[in-house]
């Protein structure tokens, strides 16, 4: 990567994920496992970590990706200075009291649990006894009219996908009438782990950090006072608000398995294997100057500047300098994210223009094209007609550029290009013909390279998926402290007596309130 | 001091004067103190605002503001009224009369503005069922004793200095609160105030009694600080290793061990 002669900064190192989205069938799997991990708690029912949403769709919360409404990430203002959306400090100050941009609970859903005593209990019958919804916030019978996967493989859509905030432009047009036929994906979300987190900036109490280590951004619990501001500030709307608790809560990145050396468990229990977990280094001192990029289109290569070659012998000399340890940096050279994001490129950030400078990137998927081009009676195997397809096919092109580009058709054409090529070639190959190099040239790979980016992609490995170096043993003392426990409970046994002012009865008694 | 008690000094204090004007303030105020050195210490987990905008925002969009910012006024005007000594004002050239003509009507709005405030938040508390289920047992005790507090206060101005003749609470109530903090307490001073003063400043001190222990402890967490600190911030994932004592608990870092 050339760096030219601009002198590095702080290197600091960041756990990022990068998912193949082409593999996503949208099982859900990595939701489940993440809720009964770690949100399968009174208070942080209606939380998700990790959600699937199935695109296009209003998505979870209902239509966070319209920050017109929710205010949430940064913007340039008229100086071109970067502030967050939700306004400057004063502002925010002011709005303790009520937060103007607060999703509600109706903004997500009722949360409910099920009477399943009924099922056993039921005096005998006629009729086969059921097991009714009741809400966990009121205790009373309810009807279920949201979730957090409503809208699962297009569930409803000619209802509710018109509300999705990509589709913008008049083309959008075009889609709500045709895309139940042209174009569907699943695209999973989870915390970003942004480099420039809006949350962590817009967080009154200094509660919400990013680890100097791995970049993970978390919650300290025992600084937050519940004053709301990040939930507001994240235009992912991926910090819930325990409402048990009165603060706020997030997807750890799973940093107690982080640390040891293991990957997430969204990821270690991918169905599809679309997930890769690697470190990618950063030059801290220019996440700013990234971030204020004023044309938003050029927010995708502005964050990639801000990354740094591990192989570059001056990069790793500043990371020493900068206390990266060498197995770290020895995995930052192995990591396959950085070859999705930097090598190959094939992956974007997700809503680059929010500013967040976002570190869970995407490879977009290429089937809702192929799909197309079968539909339109073409030859998917055929790169021509896939070539052809995509720089023809505004619909899905537009619409993933909208989700991963800022809106530059360009970039998300060519990634899906290089896909198509890659795609033909191995195919060739595997049914032992020479393979076509001349499309491989034309999107910059070279044999070899395709046979790498083939086995990353395809083969994937777990070994190959997953590079999480673990925690420095010097820390082990102090970690072994919490691998045992869930880090949001209220107390230990082993800790200080329970102290449980302010928490209300719901909590204190896990069987009274039922458990979703 | 001397001047301003001495004409009230007309009866030595009764011992039921010394229970509720001396012993019960002091009391109060050292389960206060200490109280609050117990919570911040054990407790910092459960010191939060506990914000229920998530469940129910209409009610609270308008009683929060209007319940908080009037709060800010009445406070100002109790450290004005109870705090500074009548002599100091007049020194600057306020006149008694100017005084509290400005405080009725500036109290006035402030009380208002607060008790309406308040009320929709307790009406939002008691009609919706989602907030009433997650009402804590501390919020049952808040909730009553503030709502007390606030309505024999307003109550207390409004018949007295509103409707009624006027009552120079500065010459007595006040006397009775500087008395207390200079350690020379003076029961005899408000010993002969109407009752709701009385009264409110009764229920006053058992707010300040339980105020560590409820939700009230937000306020000394007031975000002044987020005005001057840089944007991002960064920790390191443990300070220290805290000592590696073999099978011990070392004391993780502050957010290493409840990050969420």
């Amino acid at each position: 990567m050339p760096r030219g002669e601009a002198t590095i900064g702080r290197v600091l190192a960041q756990v990022a994920m990068v998912m193949n989205l082409d593999k996503c069938i949208g099982c859900h799997t990595c939701s489940v496992t993440c809720k009964q991990t770690w949100t399968n708690r009174t208070g942080v029912e209606y939380a998700w970590f990790n959600n699937v949403e199935t695109k296009p769709g209003v998505g979870y919360p209902r239509r966070y990706e319209d920050q017109e409404r929710w205010k949430g990430g940064w913007m340039l203002d008229k100086h071109g200075r970067l502030v967050l959306r939700s306004g400057g400090r004063t502002k925010r100050l002011l709005s303790l009291f009520s937060n103007p941009d607060l999703p509600s609970i109706e903004d997500y859903y009722e949360p409910v649990t099920y009477d399943y005593d009924n099922l056993v209990s039921a005096p005998a019958g006629p009729d086969m006894p059921v097991a009714r919804p009741r809400s966990v916030l009121t205790g009373r019978p309810t009807a279920i009219t949201w979730g957090a996967n409503w809208e699962d493989g297009l569930g409803g859509a000619p209802e509710h996908a018109a509300g999705d905030p990509n589709l913008g432009g008049e083309w959008a047009q075009k889609v709500k009438f045709e895309f139940e036929q042209t174009f569907l994906f699943h695209l999973p979300r989870l915390c970003e782990h942004c480099l420039n987190p809006a949350c962590v900036s817009a967080c009154p109490s200094g509660a919400m950090y990013k680890r100097v280590e791995d970049g993970i951004v978390l919650v300290d619990q025992d600084q937050c006072r519940g004053w709301r501001m990040c939930v507001t500030a994240c235009p992912y709307k991926k910090v819930y608000i325990n409402h048990a608790t009165g603060k706020a809560e997030k997807c750890t990145f799973c940093f107690p398995r982080i640390e040891a050396g293991q990957p997430t468990v969204c990821s270690e229990t991918c169905v599809g294997r679309l997930r890769y977990l690697g470190l990618l280094l950063y030059d801290a001192d220019r996440v700013g100057e990234a971030a204020a990029t004023p044309d938003e289109r050029d927010l995708l290569d502005a964050q990639r500047g801000v990354f740094l070659d591990p192989n570059d012998p001056e990069v790793r000399a500043a990371a020493r300098e900068s206390g990266i340890p060498e197995d770290w940096l020895d995995a930052a050279r192995r990591s396959p994210v950085y070859d999705l994001v930097m090598r190959y490129k094939v992956a974007l950030p997700l809503h680059p223009e929010y500013r967040t400078l976002p570190m869970v990137w995407y490879v977009p998927p290429l089937s809702p094209v192929l799909d197309a081009v079968g539909a339109a009676g073409g030859n998917q195997d055929d790169p021509d007609h896939v070539f052809a397809a995509v720089t023809r096919l505004r619909i899905p092109l537009e619409y993933l550029a909208e989700l991963f580009t800022a809106g530059d058709t360009d970039v998300v054409g060519g990634v899906l290009m290089k896909l198509t090529a890659l795609r033909s070639y191995m195919r060739e190959r595997t049914l032992g013909e020479a393979g076509d190099e001349a499309a491989l040239k034309a999107v910059g790979l070279t044999p070899r390279e395709a046979e790498d980016l083939h086995r990353l992609l395809a083969v994937a490995k777990y070994a190959d998926r997953y590079v999480v170096p673990a925690a420095h043993k010097e820390d082990a003392a102090a970690l072994t402290a919490i691998e045992n426990r869930c880090p949001v409970e209220t107390s230990g046994d082993d800790g200080p007596r329970k102290v449980m002012l302010g928490i209300p009865t719901l909590r204190r008694n896990p069987t009274a309130g039922g458990r979703p | 001091m001397n001047a301003v008690s001495s004409p009230l000094a007309a009866a030595p204090a009764s011992g039921a004067d010394l229970l509720l004007w001396v012993a019960v303030p002091y009391v109060c105020l050292a389960v206060f103190a200490v109280g609050h050195v117990w919570r911040y210490r054990q407790d910092q987990f459960g010191w939060t605002s506990r914000t229920t905008q998530l469940l129910e925002h209409r009610w609270l969009r308008w009683g929060s503001p209007l319940f908080h910012l009037g709060a800010f006024m009445v406070i100002a005007g109790h450290v004005a009224g109870l705090a500074v000594p009548d002599s100091w004002t007049e020194a600057v050239g306020i006149s008694e009369h100017a005084y509290h003509t400005t405080a009725v009507w500036a109290g006035s709005v402030a009380g208002v503005a607060m008790v309406t405030g308040l009320g929709m938040l307790c009406a939002r508390r008691l009609l919706t069922r989602r907030i009433r289920l997650g009402t804590d047992r501390s919020d049952k005790l808040l909730f009553p004793l503030l709502s007390a507090t606030v309505l024999l206060g307003i109550t207390a101005t409004a018949a007295h200095n509103v409707f009624g003749p006027g009552y120079d609470y500065r010459a007595t109530v006040s006397v009775w609160f500087r008395g207390l903090f200079v350690l020379q307490p003076q029961p005899e001073a408000i010993s002969g105030a109407p009752l709701l003063f009385q009264l409110h400043a009764l229920t006053a001190c058992l707010l300040f009694a339980a105020w560590p222990f409820t939700r009230l402890v937000h306020v000394w967490s007031a975000p002044i600080g987020y005005l001057a600190r840089p944007y991002l911030v960064y920790r390191r994932r443990a300070t220290t290793p805290a000592a590696p004592t073999a099978g011990g608990l070392p004391s993780p870092a502050p957010g290493a061990r409840r990050a969420a």
